[in-house]
């Protein structure tokens, strides 16, 4: 399909907003992305014809949710280049896919054991990995970054040992935008025993990462981030891996068999899948990658390439204003300051014009501690935002820096 | 002047800019006449919490009444405490325990109310609630 950036805005109902007197710039993708209207649609059809609990049922509407359920579950098998559908967990996200698989580590580590973790990660990916070690007695090491927002790679090779059990790192920096050398990260941490999970939050709403040809231990990621529902993701783990993993809920679905004397975990996937799954979110997490499929990663990549090139030019010329994350692997995110103006007073005045940012320590507090400042102005774009959008932001920095100085 | 006087004048005074931009350039112009707090003052414990930017905010007792000083590092935010303070400092403990805070949709700052502004106007409100209520206290002991 041929780039129209025009039809492409069309799909997206929420774009013909208003927002405070003018038409709505969305930039703040990484937070989370618009949704097309083939995922409301999809939304909507499932609740008003087929909604049903999954797997148990003997019902027609039973039955036809399920199979959406499983046919999506093939969807992410086949987008992420994936061996076998059961090595696809639906979890409600990210931060749900780190915990189980966190979880599931307490029992696996011992005292004295490594867990290294890059400096760049999110706080949902540095809290459970210390509580992991304050469980297990095992120790967190940290990657460090340079000053592009690049992790230092000779670090990490000095890092890695026989005591290495665990690498944790995103695959896309949610603050800086950074794309972290996975392969290498992969292949390093194998050569010395240890597993690796990814976190690809920040990742997949712009490339389509091939889990087969990476290698990888685990992935985990959220459909929101990627034009899908909220409150869904994934988790992929190696199938040895999955099966060595204890349950991380109990509850119905994830038993086969149930005795006052012992219970028997079901087989992968529903062993990790305790409870009702948000089946809705399961069902057009598959439209998503449809519609994203539809449109094609490599026209994505490359008008983003495009947008986020012209939007750094067009950052850098306003005086006084500083990008963090210069990394050249990049995914289209720009973190900046104004000289002498603090972030949430920028971001204050964008909003008045229409334009949404954030602005903040993102969640990633050790960045900005590297970077010694309180936060940033995060614009981060999707394959839907105009060279105009970028210009009205700029004009609107222009006149906040007016404002504010 | 009463509580109900200076929130008359202040929804007034916000009534006359039609553009948010001159709204909001007032503001910035208010918080540079906010009564700053002592740099001593400015401790962790004096930080205002769910303020994305710092807020430090003090109170003490002057002839019964509640003087407050402040100060943060986000401009925008400084205005806004402007303009609590000149609504609520120089008032008595009850004064301030009683007084509704009605006027900050009135003056068009209502979307600073919204938990997910995250400048904490609500917990500064609070913060200065409490400060009254324990004045109130101390008053009454001693």
């Amino acid at each position: 399909m041929a780039f129209d950036i025009q039809k492409i805005r069309d799909n997206f109902p929420i774009l013909k907003r208003q927002v405070n007197g003018f038409p709505l710039v969305y930039l703040d993708n990484a937070a989370t992305s618009q949704k097309p209207k083939a995922v409301i649609d999809c939304l909507v059809n499932y609740y008003s014809q087929y909604n049903a609990n999954i797997h148990r049922g003997v019902h027609t509407l039973s039955q036809e949710a399920t199979d959406a359920y499983e046919q999506a579950r093939r969807k992410v098998q086949n987008h992420f280049s994936i061996a076998y559908p059961e090595t696809v967990i639906f979890t409600s996200g990210t931060t749900h896919g780190i915990n189980l698989v966190a979880h599931g580590f307490t029992t696996l580590l011992k005292k004295g054991e490594e867990v290294l973790v890059s400096a760049m990660e999110h706080h949902s990916n540095i809290v459970p990995w210390q509580m992991l070690c304050e469980k297990t007695g095992a120790k967190l090491k940290v990657i460090p970054m340079n000053e592009q927002g690049e992790l230092r790679m000779e670090v990490y090779s000095e890092l890695l040992s026989s005591k290495t059990r665990l690498v944790f790192v995103n695959h896309v920096s949610n603050a800086l935008g950074t794309i972290n050398p996975i392969e290498t990260i992969i292949q390093k941490a194998h050569q010395v025993g240890a597993a690796v999970l990814v976190d690809g939050a920040q990742a997949c709403a712009h490339m389509k990462p091939n889990l087969k040809l990476l290698d990888v231990d685990f992935y985990v990621t959220s459909a929101h981030k990627m034009c899908g529902p909220t409150g869904v993701g994934m988790l992929y783990g190696k199938k040895e891996w999955l099966e060595k993993l204890p349950p991380f809920q109990g509850g119905g679905e994830m038993i086969k068999e149930v005795t006052f004397e012992k219970t028997t975990y079901a087989e992968l996937p529903h062993k990790f899948e305790a409870g009702t799954p948000n089946i809705a979110g399961g069902i057009c997490f598959g439209a998503a990658l449809d519609y994203l499929n539809h449109i094609g990663f490599d026209a994505i990549t490359a008008y983003e390439t495009e947008l986020l090139a012209y939007a750094t030019q067009q950052l850098q010329s306003i005086e006084g204003l500083k990008i963090f994350g210069t990394a050249p692997q990049k995914t289209s995110v720009i973190s900046f300051n104004l000289e002498g103006i603090h972030p949430y007073d920028v971001g204050t005045i964008l909003d008045k014009m229409g334009i949404a940012v954030r602005t903040g320590h993102h969640c990633a507090q050790p960045i900005m501690d590297f970077y010694h400042i309180p936060g940033t102005v995060r614009a981060s774009f999707a394959f839907y935002n105009t060279k105009e959008e970028v210009d009205r932001l700029i004009s609107a920095v222009k006149k906040a820096q007016k404002m504010l100085r | 002047m009463t509580i109900k006087t200076i929130q008359d004048e202040l929804i007034d005074e916000f009534s006359f800019f039609e553009d948010w931009t001159d709204k909001y350039e007032h503001l910035i112009e208010l918080g540079k006449s906010l009564p700053l707090i002592a740099p001593s003052l400015k401790t962790d414990d004096r930080l205002i919490k769910g303020c994305q930017s710092k807020v430090w905010l003090h109170a003490a007792l002057e002839n019964d009444k509640v003087v407050f000083t402040s100060d943060s590092d986000a401009i925008i935010t400084k205005g806004i405490i402007a303009v609590l303070i000149r609504v609520f400092s120089n008032q008595t403990p009850e004064a301030i325990i009683e007084a509704d805070s009605s006027f900050i949709d009135k003056i068009g700052l209502k979307e600073h109310l919204s938990p997910t502004r995250a400048n904490g106007l609500v917990s500064m409100l609070k913060q200065m609630k409490l400060y009254a209520i324990a004045f109130q206290s101390q008053l009454k002991t001693t």
